[in-house]
């Protein structure tokens, strides 16, 4: 089974999380400045990355925490997962697929 | 309006030997920040520690982390006024929040020598003492069923399941339970 590793209890089984949608996405400082567009950007459109992806993830069945995580979208390998608030972790302190 | 206390009956718990059920008890789900927990657990007699995943106990009260900022409390059922009174007294002017859970959830007791194989039947957290030693606690999923699980000795499991997931969880035990005693 996948381990995912929560920054709070550290690596446990997949099946106690769930994904919560791309990450780092800040919500509009006076919506009612944005255009129909730039709000319906913000709502909906979400990259489609091919590769290392910012995710939210959620310990729901845990400690309940939603956190951040990369992960690459093309093998599921996990390569970091930090605390919301904080910036991804540089690349010498990801993981890397060792095969 | 009548009284139907008498007439309640406990979830069907299916029978094995290696899981029986617990009293009922006095559970409160707190949540707050560390200074709350502190504060908390002191007036509760109890050593506040940040570290996740662990339950401290003493003397019948126990606080168990499901979270950073969540402790389920757990005391006999005959403390619940004076518990949640304590509390209330305690935390006055700070906030936090102090709900009563006791009747959501049921306890149960998984032990034996075979108590950690029978719960990875269905739980697939790494059991092995080393890596899930005594007084560790967490909120997990026992087959289709979210339980908090404990170990209270090498050999010994406290689940709280909630009330509805308690016959399922128990069949699923005992039928567990009569493949490893076969
Ligand atoms: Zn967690």
């Amino acid at each position: 089974m996948l381990l995912i590793n929560c920054p709070y209890c550290g690596e446990r089984p997949e099946l106690e999380f769930v994904h919560g949608g791309q990450a780092h996405i800040a919500r509009p400082g006076n919506p009612a400045e944005c255009s129909d567009q730039q709000w319906a950007d913000y709502l909906y459109r979400r990259d489609n990355i091919k590769g290392v992806h910012a995710e939210r993830w959620r310990h729901t069945h845990g400690c309940g925490r939603f956190f951040n995580a990369l992960r690459d979208t093309t093998s599921d390998l996990f390569l970091a997962t930090y605390k919301v608030g904080e910036r991804p972790p540089a690349q010498s302190q990801q993981k890397r697929a060792t095969a | 309006m009548r009284d139907l206390s008498a007439a309640r009956q406990g979830p069907y718990i299916a029978a094995s030997p290696l899981v029986r059920p617990l009293p009922p008890a006095t559970r409160l789900l707190l949540r707050g920040d560390p200074d709350v927990m502190a504060t908390a657990l002191g007036a509760l007699g109890l050593q506040f520690a940040e570290t996740a995943c662990r339950a401290v106990s003493a003397s019948g009260r126990a606080a168990l982390w499901l979270g950073p900022d969540e402790r389920l409390l757990l005391g006999p059922q005959a403390e619940f006024p004076a518990l949640s009174e304590l509390l209330r007294t305690a935390l006055a002017g700070r906030a936090h929040s102090l709900v009563d859970v006791s009747h959501r959830q049921c306890a149960l007791e998984v032990s034996g020598p075979q108590a950690g194989l029978l719960l990875n039947c269905g739980c697939p957290l790494d059991l092995d003492p080393a890596a899930f030693p005594v007084d560790m606690c967490t909120r997990t999923v026992l087959a289709k069923a979210e339980v908090v699980l404990w170990r209270t000795a090498e050999r010994s499991f406290h689940l709280e399941v909630w009330r509805s997931f308690v016959p399922y969880v128990s069949k699923v035990l005992s039928l567990a339970a009569r493949e490893l005693t076969a």
